[in-house]
């Protein structure tokens, strides 16, 4: 029990209500548009390498964005989740980690995998479920992971993450690792019980874990405020005893700060953090979504004007550490490479038959066995209805 | 009547049942402004208002955890649930609350009037997230009613009886034929009974059942079971719990052959109900052994959908085994 709560706060006499209205959240912001910086800021640790490599990903992200948004609507594709306006959330948040640093997204945060060098042809066949998905052409597109660059496999369901991670960063602490875990969700994500769960547990088993919402004003349809009616998210930081950041989500070098701040505080205390970045889904929510039906032209436009990408650009050309001939021929042949990719990732086989079966359980249960040879005997009776497998194992 | 889609046929059902009784509400996840990702409920806010028909929170367990209070208060709710692969969240306040509300109080409380509506099924493309069929984990929950149309007609009928049946009712929309499945539909209103399957076409040699979105797999392969002259009986079941065992049992100790066919995974399916049942009234009739065509005891897949899927070959196949057994 605790003997705080009964001795130490002010007492009244009269019913007093309180409403968190007198805490106020700083946002933190470094960069500004023009590529300037504010005065007196607290610049995180960049060199000129890193920055490039972190510019090269987002310029990255953007283009795999924009040519896999137009290949859905060529028919090539089935689904596409873009990133557009927040790809310094994720770019930023990878590049202010270390490798070992175990990273769970929830779906819009592509930039982390880039960061740590998942390959075009590692999104590619993903996205065009052939044989060589890591996953094995299971989930639908944008589901990426990789176990060898510490990115937790998408799950679909929202906010299940969240607990997760929790538990994975005790284990991290628990082996005494350098490490610590990352783990992103949106506004709408953190209305789920699993985002309850996930931070009062990792508050009070003192978990090494860096609890990261992007948000970005919109669930699907559903605006903000409609979601919840507090300060943000980061004021629920407050109610669960977890130290909170809140940044400008559309400054890379400010969130490359923050990361980089809670990760020392999370290992040096084996405590949560929580960061809520501010930002904007400058798309729709996916490639089967159109947002012209619940916001208007005026408040994208207001954010197209906050450009992540645009931001960092400006800085390093201030810099010199990037020019615009650099800048067309990055952009000319990533284009280039994407298209090229596409060509080869959707020509590549399906995975093979026997996938129907495997990592159901660690080996194949006698009857999933069973089920699949009856499976390949009726594709091979009629072949010319199952085209994937069909003469192909 | 009227040509209408599914998702249109929903759509009037609800505009009829909010119309009729102003305790009825809609909502859930972008179910307001924008009418639902499917726009199932497009149009009602703008209707009924802000107040009636609205956008919830992200968080499945609350949605239903309020339409259970909103249901025992006397108002009567239709809670969405945007895909049935996410209404596990809310599997606490559907199984142990809604379902139990009744019998715990001794029918001092009840949420009988509360609907939950859910797309569930696959054949979109949509892999292991936005392609299950759970009907079996919630038929197995005594107290609820668990409901499936398979086209326009049958989802308006049996929607608006859902809505004012004085059970809890999971009324799962199949919705690969959203927009697919177009018919006659009355604009008036009418209601389709729980609880009781249709049978759809007469035949005398094999009955063949299912539900939903899998009718439609059924008719085909009975159709190409009709070139080689067998004779199918095909019944809708309509309701999965509770289900109308006498129509199934009519059927068959006129056939003396039963398949069943579902999209969800074969163990422990509803199929597996069925022909527990039917093997116990109609034992000695059966000329066959009862045969069960599902999906595969694996999650859903995405880019082996076609292999994974109770497909009409597959069902064909069977009804032939089962002739010729």
């Amino acid at each position: 029990m605790s003997s705080e709560l009964y001795n130490d706060g002010p007492v009244v006499h009269t019913p007093t209500f309180i409403d968190g209205t007198s805490v106020e959240i700083p946002e933190l912001k470094i960069l500004k548009q023009d590529g300037s910086l504010y005065q007196g800021c607290d610049m995180p640790k960049i060199d000129e390498t890193l920055a490039v490599k972190v510019y090269k990903t987002l310029a990255f992200h953007r283009v795999l964005d924009e040519r896999m948004v137009s290949s859905q609507r060529q028919g090539r594709l089935s689904f596409y989740m873009a990133a557009l306006g927040e790809e310094a959330a994720s770019v930023g948040g990878a590049a202010g980690l270390k490798p070992q640093d175990m990273i769970m997204t929830q779906y819009r945060e592509q930039g982390v995998l880039m960061f740590r060098g998942f390959s075009l042809e590692d999104f590619m066949n993903q996205m065009f479920s052939n044989k060589k998905d890591l996953g094995k052409g299971r989930q639908m597109p944008i589901h990426y992971g990789s176990n060898e660059l510490n990115c937790m496999t998408v799950s679909s369901p929202l906010g299940t993450q969240i607990p997760q991670a929790t538990g994975y960063a005790y284990g991290q602490k628990m082996q005494g690792l350098d490490a610590v875990t990352l783990c992103y969700f949106g506004e709408g994500a953190a209305s789920e019980g699993d985002f309850h769960a996930g931070l009062n547990m990792a508050a009070v088993q003192e978990a090494p874990v860096i609890f990261f919402c992007r948000n970005n004003g919109y669930a699907i349809s559903t605006p903000s405020d409609e979601q919840f009616k507090g300060n943000g998210i980061a004021s629920r930081g407050v109610g669960y005893g977890i130290k909170t950041l809140r940044v400008d989500g559309n400054d890379i070098l400010a969130v490359i700060k923050v990361m980089q701040v809670a990760r020392a505080y999370a290992l040096k205390e084996n405590a949560p953090v929580l960061i809520e970045a501010m930002s904007y889904r400058l798309g729709a929510h996916s490639t089967s979504d159109d947002p012209s039906g619940y916001r208007t032209r005026e408040e994208e436009d207001k954010w197209q004007a906050n450009d992540p990408i645009l931001r960092m650009k400006n800085w390093m050309l201030a810099q010199n550490w990037w020019d615009e001939a650099q800048e067309k021929s990055l952009f000319e042949q990533l284009r280039e490479e994407v298209l090229a990719a596409v060509k080869v990732s959707e020509k590549i086989n399906k995975p093979h038959i026997d996938t129907l079966i495997t990592d159901v359980y660690d080996t194949p249960t006698s009857q999933l066995q069973a089920q699949l040879e009856e499976v390949k005997s009726h594709v091979n009776k009629y072949p010319e209805a199952y085209p994937f497998t069909a003469g192909k194992f | 009547m009227a040509q209408m889609n599914m998702l249109h046929a929903i759509n009037n059902a609800l505009d009829i049942a909010m119309a009729e009784d102003d305790s009825t509400l809609c909502f859930g996840e972008d179910v307001g402004h924008f009418g639902g990702v499917f726009r199932a409920t497009s149009g009602l806010q703008d209707k009924y208002g802000k107040v009636r028909c609205f956008n919830t929170p992200l968080v499945e367990q609350g949605i239903i955890g309020f339409a259970n209070g909103l249901a025992s208060q006397g108002s009567r709710p239709i809670a969405e649930i945007q895909f049935a692969d996410y209404i596990f969240p809310a599997f606490d306040q559907i199984v142990n609350e809604a379902a139990k509300f009744r019998y715990r109080s001794g029918n001092e409380f009840d949420v009988g009037k509360l609907t939950i509506r859910s797309p569930y099924g696959g054949g979109i493309a949509g892999g292991l997230y936005h392609s299950q069929s759970p009907e079996a984990y919630f038929a197995h929950t005594p107290g609820l009613k668990v409901v499936i149309p398979r086209n326009p007609y049958q989802a308006k009928g049996l929607l608006l009886a859902s809505i004012r049946d004085d059970n809890p009712v999971i009324f799962f929309e199949p919705k690969r034929l959203y927009r697919a499945s177009v018919g006659e539909v009355p604009e008036e209103d009418y209601q389709l009974p729980l609880g009781k399957a249709e049978v759809v076409q007469i035949g005398s040699d094999i009955t063949l059942l299912a539900w939903g979105a899998q009718m439609e797999i059924l008719q085909k392969a009975a159709d190409l079971a009709a070139n080689d002259g067998i004779s199918c009986e095909v019944i809708d079941l309509r309701s999965i719990l509770p289900w109308d065992v006498e129509t199934i049992v009519n059927s068959v100790m006129k056939t003396g052959r039963l398949l069943v066919s579902q999209e969800a995974p074969l163990t422990a399916g509803f199929a597996s109900e069925i022909a527990a049942t039917i093997q116990q009234e109609c034992f000695l009739h059966l000329e066959s052994p009862i045969g069960r065509v599902c999906g595969l005891d694996t999650p859903y897949p995405l880019a082996l959908e076609k292999e994974y899927l109770a497909d009409h070959l597959k069902i064909y196949e069977a009804i032939k085994r089962t002739i010729n057994y």
